[in-house]
């Protein structure tokens, strides 16, 4: 059998399958996608666009590795044509969502030849709960708590870039203190979530005991979190407006003594990994990507810094008050998991840089906007004035107008350019939140890394793609 | 707070007799961020455009139903507001500026063109519109659910997609699970 026959009934059945579940898709395109039968496409989603040169899709050579197969299909064509077509040693291998190293519930459809990869999909969503569909029912005010849940490893990330677009619809001017307080934690939250991808990206790899380092160490930076916001994870702590309370007694002595405890736990971590000839061995020359493809495919954060790229949004589209502190951008050369796994240990002291100079230069004054639309009253006020009180219930029980308009905000989070479309009506309640999870963007790049590489590779790349799933499936 | 780039040329727009275009799209300005509002049917070529401009790279593309929005949209004169709008922001890396377009879908045939061949970081992007939203984008090589099950009936993001009162669509628990 040659694959130009049996590719064409699958194709029809995908076809049909749109039809019935999708009503609302213009059959034009259906139509399209049941046409291009081609040989050299055994996809059954239609047959990969010409390329004509004037786009971005010829930076992507290897864009053949990207499998294209619905579930249905893979279950119903599991020994047919479509995978491998005539070499019957290829097979088609579920890993994840499960998986240990799939970081949280990844799923990879890969289509394997021995152990080496030929194809691969991501797929996700088991962890998709509608968060941008909840956030149209939540205030302004309630919406920090919904957006930190998404990325649970930078969960002040989420709070500022949602705070920073509810702002910016408000035209409202957030005070000194609270930006640097803002910067402060976003930076230790730097330190931890990297801190975190060390260690389930070392153990992946077999560094087992990176494993223990990087959650000790994680655990004495979410410690401080807990002190100054009462939680270790999903603070609701950067609100539109500020900050929710201002940094406990000591906080100085806290971070100066875990700005001290790093540095040397990071030159242990050189000791342990960087030097190590087998740990180079997995991660050098593995999951490479080049400038084009990163860019051609949206990737952000290490993943396109690492391929020599610079570009880092606090410096190159500066927020908060990130042009007024002095840090170097990390830059890799090869593209590789080794350079990804360099940026993110030498981005932890860029980050304790930072931390060193906001301690040093934390204005004073309030840690919230003065402006009583969006700031409750003080709690003193409450029980001498009821004018005090009403406001304070109108607050939390109606939220604060916000007027009419559309915004989309960026910020470096550890992963990547994070963004916030938020759309408002002028009332209460978002009209539409969108996030731009970095994350999610970046799975993309997987199966160009992974083309032609190791099954064992493929959890090196997963690692050094460092996604979170809750971000990816929001 | 704003973009930097954005917030340079942010205090010059001024009522002006030309309407204000760009890549052949009329302009608006929005809390100091540029956006573009090219028309659904020149949308590739706007693409075409702003990659040869230097915008190199499309970092979002996201899309709102405005069914119930009875606000101002913020549209410049000349472009007629539909259902659906199309999103999408891009960079240059170059210049350190960002710009954003936004494009008018109509609900009797929500589709357009898709920037997979220009800008092939779209594909996952425009998968999610397509699965929440349910915009066809033409021309894309694997147009299918990504976030939602593969059987799942309607687009969630869709303002007439009531919240809880869908039934679950999973599978049925068997037997001992709730014994």
């Amino acid at each position: 059998m040659t694959v130009t026959e049996d590719s064409a009934s699958p194709e029809q059945q995908t076809g049909d399958d749109t039809t019935g579940v999708d009503s609302a898709a213009a059959p034009s395109e259906i139509a399209a996608a049941g046409a291009g039968s081609t040989e050299t496409v055994p996809a059954d989603f239609g047959p990969e666009p010409e390329d004509d040169g004037s786009g971005q899709l010829h930076l992507l050579p290897r864009r053949g590795a990207v499998l294209r197969m619905s579930e249905v299909q893979a279950a119903a064509d599991i020994d047919g044509p479509l995978i491998g077509g005539e070499n019957d040693q290829t097979m088609l291998v579920n890993m994840g969502p499960v998986h240990p190293s799939t970081h949280g519930v990844l799923r990879l459809m890969l289509e394997l030849d021995g152990e080496t990869v030929l194809r691969s999909k991501p797929i996700i969503g088991y962890l998709h709960t509608g968060m941008e569909k909840t956030a149209e029912s939540l205030t302004f005010l309630q919406g920090p708590t919904n957006v930190t849940r998404m990325d649970y490893a930078s969960p002040f990330f989420n709070e500022l870039v949602f705070s920073m677009a509810t702002e910016q619809l408000l035209g409202l001017e957030v005070p000194p203190r609270a930006v640097w307080i803002r910067m402060l934690m976003c930076e230790l939250n730097r330190i931890s979530s990297h801190l975190l991808s060390m260690a389930t990206g070392g153990m992946d790899i077999g560094a087992v005991s990176m494993m223990i380092y990087g959650w000790r160490e994680r655990e004495v930076v979410l410690r401080f979190f807990q002190k100054v916001t009462g939680l270790r994870m999903n603070h609701n702590y950067i609100r539109p407006g500020g900050v929710a309370a201002d940094l406990p007694d000591g906080w100085r002595r806290d971070v100066l003594d875990l700005m001290d405890l790093l540095p040397p736990r990071l030159e242990e971590y050189d000791i342990l990994m960087t030097g190590q000839p087998i740990w180079r061995d997995r991660l050098q020359g593995v999951g490479v990507i080049s400038q084009a493809e990163a860019v051609a495919l949206s990737a952000t954060g290490p993943i396109l810094r690492s391929t020599g790229i610079s570009w880092d949004l606090r410096r190159d589209m500066p927020y908060l008050a990130y042009d007024e502190v002095d840090f170097d951008v990390l830059v890799g050369s090869y593209g590789d998991a080794f350079d990804r796994y360099a940026i993110r240990l030498n981005e932890i002291r860029e980050s304790i840089r930072i931390v060193r100079q906001i301690v040093e230069r934390m204005p004073s004054g309030d840690y919230r906007s003065a402006d009583t639309k969006v700031t409750p009253p003080p709690r003193a006020r409450i029980d001498e004035s009821m004018e005090a009180l009403i406001h304070h219930f109108k607050i939390f029980t109606e939220g604060f107008k916000v007027p009419e308009g559309e915004v989309y905000v960026a910020v470096e989070s550890p992963r990547g350019e994070l963004g916030c479309y938020l759309v408002s009506d002028g009332g209460p309640k978002p009209y539409r939140m969108h996030i731009r999870g970095p994350s999610f963007v970046n799975l993309q790049t997987m199966p160009h890394m992974m083309d032609e590489g190791f099954l064992a590779d493929a959890v090196a790349v997963i690692a050094s793609v460092d996604p979170v799933l809750g971000e990816v499936d929001r | 707070m704003t973009d930097t780039a954005a917030e340079n040329e942010a205090e010059a727009p001024e009522p002006e007799p030309e309407p204000e275009t760009a890549y052949g799209a009329l302009v608006s300005w929005s809390r100091g961020q540029r956006v573009i509002h090219p028309t659904r049917e020149e949308w590739l070529a706007t693409a075409k455009a702003l990659l040869a401009d230097g915008w190199n790279m499309c970092v979002d593309v996201t899309a709102v139903d405005y069914l119930t929005h009875h606000a101002d949209r913020d549209l410049p004169a000349g472009v007629e507001p539909e259902r659906f709008e199309v999103v999408a922001s891009f960079v240059s890396h170059l210049r350190r500026e960002r710009l954003r377009a936004r494009v008018q879908v109509p609900a009797s045939d929500p589709s357009i063109a898709s920037l997979y061949v220009i800008y092939p970081g779209t594909d996952f992007l425009e998968r999610e519109v397509y699965d929440l939203v349910g915009i066809t984008f033409v021309g894309h090589p694997d147009l299918s659910r990504i976030l939602m099950p593969e059987t799942w009936e309607g687009h969630p993001l869709r303002k007439d997609f009531g919240i809880g009162a869908i039934p679950v669509q999973f599978k049925a628990p068997s037997a001992n699970t709730h014994r």
